[in-house]
């Protein structure tokens, strides 16, 4: 007899299943799920949603490292965080819409707090720019309230938490170029293509 | 230091919480034993020192909720009909296994889970029990001489 423990598997991947289910149900009856995440494909590959209990929070790209932004939200708003789609069901449902070319704004709350100050007015600036439409970052700038800071305005968009929900994938340079995203430029490219025919 | 998202603790931990639950308090006590070990785990998360050792931390909360569990099944014994909502059938020689582990000395079992399944070093399994290294090495070793008897009794 070489194990004793042999009848007990190492990972009974059922039941941890269904453990990790419970957990999740109980944590957030109970309040402790102070953020909830999953993942979902999309044309421009997979995207992490993150929400608290205010909204969404984050949307993160591929190339930014699923695993290092969820060790990113662990340090800066809380480490309760669990693999919990239901509280994403809504917004992982639009963005589907969104990307099949059937749905031209988002009806979800959203949680700013990973954005702070002149970032965070950009960001609502941003929310106004319709389906379709683009403006430069100088337009954003003025609208903010600070038509010297077109820098900061494409830093705001650079680092905008929440990509996609609120589009500073619609803000493209003066002379027409489209400009950097968080996403990578081509990410940014197949939006502006993707609403331009669906207009 | 900072302390990693506890969907890295569940998927690292999990498994191995649940065995040692399985081996100290038998099958269909062992998932609620981890249901309320993880919960309570999750409220105290926040607080933790990132340098704690993770799989000591669970199974310290996990001993505590198992003899909860012990003491409140002692005092309110559930009717038979009432049996936890059975998830599967046990594997292959669980019975056997946990016969085995039932002629054992709960400090026995307990040792004898932390260090073989758990891997946890003696030094943090005298913590856990509240005894010494030596000691906690004896329960260890007196447990898987006396499992492995039962076992060699059975088979021939």
């Amino acid at each position: 007899m070489n194990n004793v423990f042999a009848a007990l598997p190492e990972v009974d991947a059922d039941a941890n299943r269904r453990l990790h289910s419970r957990l999740v149900a109980a944590a957030d009856s109970a309040g402790l799920l102070d953020v909830a995440y999953r993942t979902i494909d999309s044309p421009i590959g997979t995207l992490l949603l993150a929400a608290t209990n205010d909204g969404l929070m984050r949307v993160a790209f591929d190339c930014e490292g699923h695993d290092q932004v969820l060790t990113t939200l662990a340090d800066r708003v809380s480490p309760r965080i669990l693999n919990a789609p239901a509280r994403l069901d809504a917004v992982a449902h639009q963005l589907d819409e969104y990307f099949a070319g059937r749905r031209s704004a988002f009806d979800v709350r959203l949680d700013f707090r990973l954005a702070a100050g002149f970032r965070r007015d950009v960001l609502r600036q941003l929310q106004h720019i319709d389906y379709g439409k683009t403006a430069s970052y100088a337009q954003i700038a003025a609208k903010a309230g600070n038509p010297k800071a077109v820098r900061a305005v494409g830093t705001a968009c650079a680092l905008n938490p929440l990509p996609l929900v609120v589009p500073c994938h619609r803000v493209v340079r003066s002379d027409g170029v489209a400009g950097n995203y968080r996403g990578g430029t081509q990410a940014k490219l197949t939006l502006l293509a993707l609403e331009a025919r669906q207009r | 230091m900072t302390l990693p998202p506890f969907e890295l603790v569940v998927e690292k931990h999990g498994p191995t919480v649940l065995r040692v639950c399985r081996a100290i308090l038998g099958y269909h006590e062992a998932e609620d034993a981890w249901s309320e070990t993880f919960l309570a785990a999750l409220r105290a998360y926040p607080d933790l020192d990132p340098s704690t050792n993770l799989e000591a931390w669970l199974v310290t909360i996990a001993k505590r909720k198992a003899i909860d569990q012990h003491r409140s099944a002692a005092r309110n014994p559930t009717p038979t009909a009432e049996l936890p909502e059975a998830a599967d059938a046990p594997p292959d020689g669980y019975d056997e296994l946990w016969t085995a582990m039932g002629e054992l000395p709960l400090q026995q079992r307990e040792a004898v889970a932390y260090h073989h399944l758990a891997g946890l070093p003696y030094a943090e399994i005298a913590e856990i029990l509240g005894n010494s290294e030596a000691a906690a090495r004896r329960a260890s070793a007196d447990g898987m001489k006396k499992l492995r008897a039962i076992y060699q009794g059975a088979s021939r």
